[in-house]
């Protein structure tokens, strides 16, 4: 448990130097306002659901959109890595878009969609497909040939030999690929979130957005915390388990 | 089927290599390799040859030819009289890497070969698996990842997956190239008591010229750029045979010196350790 103890200094000691920088008043308090205002804001946000609802709001969207990027791009990768056509094509398209800042869907999501929940799947949507597609394309070139050979020796042929071969074998490159996907979502989500109002749910990015409104610095930096702890989480609960397996099988463990 | 029945040796093959030709484009656009150039062969049922030559001979593009992987540009194959055109369960291939699968464990890689075999319910291809993987000395590593393995221990559970659906052709491509030489050894001496054992036929491609005498019971040397069949060398040395015998070194004396002939005014031929 050394580690753990290690962690905790290291964070408690964040905590103090915030707190010092505080009390020495380097700073107007509207601008940066003292852990104990924020973790105030946090509990009252949690205690009256105000912090609950956005959450619930927000992680549906992203998990929509998310797996709809998830369940069209993996298919498409894999036919853009069987077909050079599609290579040529899709792929292109696939990498030039992904080069595209999420951001930037969000005004043309607002014109097609208007304000509502259509606009922020769209966008979360195209921040996930992209870049799942070009991940499961690259994997799967990257898989040695050597094992549809064999493979193909062993009486494997066609759809067997994809799901069977070709697609274990690109694991390690798809969950990559999912990763990225997911932090592209999220971050397009926010986007969205902070730039479109709209009657339909009201969000993480929302709250965010209308602390700046108010000025409400604690009600900011409480609800950043709260986007970074889903972060985290989602990296140890959806992500670790998935790479430590790989890890585990292909030998890539430290 | 039974298990008694599956473990059963099948009847090892008979293959006739006819005037097989074969050319590959090459950077050079209008000069096209010429791989191979009117092989032919013939190999005797049960009999174990070993494809001998520098690279670019073109013995690894014939054993792939064997296989099925790929098709002769003009001749052909046959395997017991029926024309190879597509690889076949009766004909099984190692190659110089594994080629194991890592999501795999020990157990499953020799299970894949097997569950593209029908015929056979779960229990009994557990029971085929189990049953090959003792025969190459893994009884203990079933459930072991890839990447545990070492070198020559990939090269058993490559070799108990390529017998697991009983053909009745082994085809193998310098399988034991990457190992040390002790671990090589080793294998030598295996691969001759599983040959005796379960009767196949094996072709058998390697640079290594020592190796192609200490297995084949035929060394038929390639000459590179075409690829032709320059000499043949029966091997009459009783079996088990050990890499190190004088005798065996004699023979790879006589075969090296051929291997040298078409090395004139060229480059050195790249040759196996222990020449």
């Amino acid at each position: 448990m050394k580690r753990v103890g290690k962690v905790v200094i290291f964070f408690a000691g964040l905590l103090l130097v915030w707190q010092v920088a505080v009390l020495l008043k380097l700073w107007s308090p509207v601008l940066v306002p003292s852990p104990f205002s924020v973790g105030r804001y946090l509990f009252e946000a949690a205690t009256d659901g105000t912090l609950a609802s956005a959450m619930v709001v927000t992680i549906k969207r992203l998990a929509l959109g998310y797996a709809f990027g998830l369940l069209v791009g993996l298919p498409l990768g894999l036919l853009t890595a069987r077909f050079q056509i599609l290579e040529d094509t899709l792929g292109l398209m696939a990498l030039g878009l992904q080069a595209l800042p999420s951001v930037c869907w969000v005004p043309l999501a607002l014109l097609w969609f208007g304000q509502t929940e259509g606009a922020m799947f769209f966008v979360v949507v195209m921040g996930t497909l992209w870049s799942v597609i070009i991940a499961t394309d690259n994997g799967v070139r990257n898989v040695p040939p050597i094992y549809a050979r064999a493979a193909r020796t062993m009486g494997s042929t066609g759809l067997h030999t994809w799901l069977r071969v070709i697609l274990p074998a690109a694991l390690p490159f798809i969950v990559g690929g999912m990763k990225q996907g997911w932090a592209f979502a999220w971050r397009s989500l926010m986007a969205a979130e902070i730039y479109v109002t709209i009657l339909s749910g009201f969000g993480l990015g929302h709250l965010l957005h209308y602390g700046r409104e108010l000025n409400a610095m604690e009600q900011v930096i409480g609800i950043m915390f709260v986007l970074l702890a889903i972060g985290l989480l989602a990296d140890k609960i959806l992500f670790s388990p998935w790479e430590r397996f790989l890890h585990r099988r292909w030998g890539t463990a430290r | 089927m039974t298990l008694p029945v599956e473990l059963q040796n099948e009847a090892p093959s008979k293959l006739s290599i006819q005037a097989v030709s074969k050319r590959f484009a090459s950077r050079k656009r209008d000069k096209p390799v010429q791989a191979l150039d009117n092989v032919s062969l013939e190999v005797a049922e049960g009999e174990f040859v070993c494809l001998l030559g520098p690279s670019g001979c073109g013995k690894s593009t014939l054993l792939n030819i064997i296989a099925g992987l790929e098709n002769a540009d003009t001749g052909g194959v046959k395997c017991d009289g029926a024309d190879v055109t597509a690889p076949g369960r009766d004909r099984m291939m190692m190659f110089q890497e594994s080629a194991l699968f890592p999501w795999l464990d020990v157990l499953d890689n020799v299970l894949f070969s097997l569950r593209l075999k029908p015929g056979l319910n779960a229990s009994e291809r557990r029971d085929v698996a189990v049953f090959y993987l003792k025969l190459v000395g893994l009884e203990k590593f079933h459930h072991a990842y890839v990447h545990e393995l070492s070198g020559g221990m990939k090269q058993r559970v490559a070799l108990a997956r390529a017998l697991a659906p009983n053909p009745r052709v082994l085809l193998m491509d310098e399988p034991f190239a990457a190992l040390d030489a002790l671990t090589r050894e080793q294998l030598y001496g295996d691969l001759q008591q599983i040959w005796k054992e379960r009767k196949k036929t094996i072709v058998f491609v390697t640079h290594n010229v020592r190796e192609a005498v200490c297995l084949g019971d035929r060394v038929i040397l390639l000459s590179p750029h075409p690829g032709r069949i320059q000499e043949e060398f029966r091997i009459e040395l009783p079996r088990p045979r050990n890499i190190n015998s004088i005798d065996l070194a004699r023979h790879a004396t006589i075969i090296t010196s051929a291997l040298k002939g078409f090395g004139r005014g060229g480059p050195p031929m790249p040759m196996g350790d222990g020449i």
